[in-house]
């Protein structure tokens, strides 16, 4: 284990996770408003937002697959002290961290069951950039209508088709976040 | 770290997370209720322990809480309530709507108008508005996802046919998003209009079942009815006798022992706020301002301020 895997956790765990999971309900229960967060961070290429929430959400109950470039041995390190999180593959995830490329094919994820529609993954996609412009976004959670820079609308789209059923995602860029549920209905603009 | 013998908000830093996974999935699937591993609290289970539960995982050091029990602040409930989280969270409390960040509420949704900065989280009994149709919860379950909920409608029908209207006054049956029937714990029917397209977030916890579900903002919420039988709330055909609000829900108190009688606001905060501008019932008596001399000391409104 490097020493780098030792830093970055919260130092006031309690108030950090308290104040990191507000940011977070915020964002995903008012899809397109972009929040910031602090108080931790991970080894590259992990996002301060994307570390925050590991740090936030997962335990030694919840699978975590990382995709791409985020399944480093740093990454790894750093998840393993802070959270405990068994790492896994995309299809027994209940959270995934990375680059929307690295994610494909979405499908591969849980989507949860018609008795257990929560049985579904939590998706960390790591953007290059994240505003308020983009795809047209509405449904619970938004007044009238929002815009988000997704990486695309047509899987979000499909997802949205599945409902109740489908993925959740948060979308990390820097210290910021946006969420964006699955009931959130996604039209190109 | 401080050495005190209980963590932030009480709840342990993995159970946190666990009820903070749940609402995260109950916000996602509005009117879902998803089950939790619900914790021993240091209260008993008619005390809202769901709810406590819900607000200990929401809260951050920086909110103001307002604890209401049937409207009341002042109830052994609300009052324990609210001490307990001042007690392990060290946050802010308040009795006025306006300034609270995070509500926590038995039975009633406030009157004044909630806010986007706000949360109001639910105590609930029996999350399962199926339940007194059909006990076995694997039963339920698959009626929700068949969305098979036409028994509802055939026991709400039944009520029309017995007494000419639908009988149910609190509880009243909601659907969500035009997909899950959902139980908006025991409000009066009254406030059912209020949980639709709210502004503020809702979040409901039920301990002892051990289920979250929510609300998000701007959710679409309908009471159930029927076209030759729409939804009304209702309230008593009255003022409130102190502050003459005609608008509010109102609690009938009895006065005396040779069958006086009164109806006052049952949301305490609301009725004090309107006496403070000046506004009197039938029976209640002006006020002076209180409020604007109590908010320049960044005190918080004693319930005394406004007593008779
Ligand atoms: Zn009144």
């Amino acid at each position: 284990m490097t020493p780098e895997a030792l830093m970055g956790g919260f130092t006031a765990p309690p108030q950090h996770s308290s104040r990191a999971f507000r940011a977070a309900l915020t964002a995903l229960s008012r899809p397109g408003t972009i929040v910031t967060v602090e108080g931790g961070h991970g080894p590259a290429p992990l996002s301060p937002a994307a570390a925050i929430l590991a740090l936030t959400l997962l335990d030694g109950t919840t699978p975590v697959h990382l995709a791409g470039g985020h399944d480093a041995p740093a990454l790894r390190d750093w998840l393993a002290f802070h959270t405990g999180a068994p790492v896994v593959g995309a299809e027994g995830a209940a959270f995934a961290i990375g680059t929307w490329a690295a994610l494909q094919p979405i499908p591969r994820f849980a989507i949860g069951t018609a008795e257990y529609p929560d049985r579904a993954a939590t998706l960390i996609i790591e953007m290059p950039a994240l505003t308020a412009t983009g795809p047209r976004l509405s449904g619970p959670g938004i007044d009238g209508t929002a815009q988000l820079s997704l990486p695309e609308a047509a899987a979000f789209r499909a997802n949205r088709a599945l409902f109740p059923l489908g993925f959740d995602c948060f979308l990390t860029c820097g210290s910021h976040l946006a969420g964006l549920p699955r009931s959130t209905i996604v039209e190109d603009i | 770290m401080t050495d005190q013998a209980y963590n932030f908000a009480y709840l342990d830093e993995q159970t946190k997370r666990m009820i903070r996974r749940a609402i995260l999935k109950g916000v996602a699937v509005p009117g879902y209720q998803v089950p939790f591993a619900s914790r021993e609290m240091p209260m008993p289970y008619g005390w809202g322990t769901g709810g406590v539960q819900v607000t200990a995982a929401c809260l951050t050091p920086e909110d103001t809480l307002k604890v209401i029990d049937q409207g009341a602040d002042d109830t052994t409930n609300a009052v324990s309530i609210r001490k307990f989280f001042q007690r392990t969270a060290q946050v802010a409390t308040t009795e006025a709507t306006s300034e609270a960040t995070v509500i926590q509420t038995r039975h009633r949704i406030p009157e004044a108008p909630l806010t986007k900065d706000q949360i109001l989280v639910y105590q609930v009994p029996i999350p399962e508005p199926l339940r007194f149709l059909e006990p076995r919860e694997t039963e339920t379950r698959k009626m929700h996802s068949l969305e098979e909920y036409g028994l509802m409608h055939v026991k709400l029908y039944e009520d029309i046919a017995r007494h000419g209207a639908i009988a149910t006054s609190y509880a009243y049956p909601v659907k969500v998003e035009g997909r899950y029937v959902m139980d908006p714990s025991p409000i009066p029917k009254f406030d059912n209009p209020k949980l639709s397209n709210s502004p503020a977030l809702q979040l409901f916890g039920a301990g002892r079942e051990q289920r979250i579900y929510a609300l998000p903002p701007f959710t679409h919420v309908v009471s159930l009815d029927f076209d030759d039988h729409p939804f009304e709330p209702s309230k008593a055909p009255h003022d409130c006798d102190l502050c003459g609000a005609g608008e509010s829900y109102l609690d009938e108190v009895i006065t005396d022992d040779q069958g006086g009688r009164m109806f006052v606001c049952s949301d305490t905060d609301f009725c004090r706020t309107r006496r403070e501008e000046g506004h009197v019932g039938r029976l209640g008596e002006p006020q002076f301002s209180s409020k604007k001399i109590a908010n320049s000391f960044e005190g918080i409104c004693a319930p005394e301020e406004a007593a008779e």
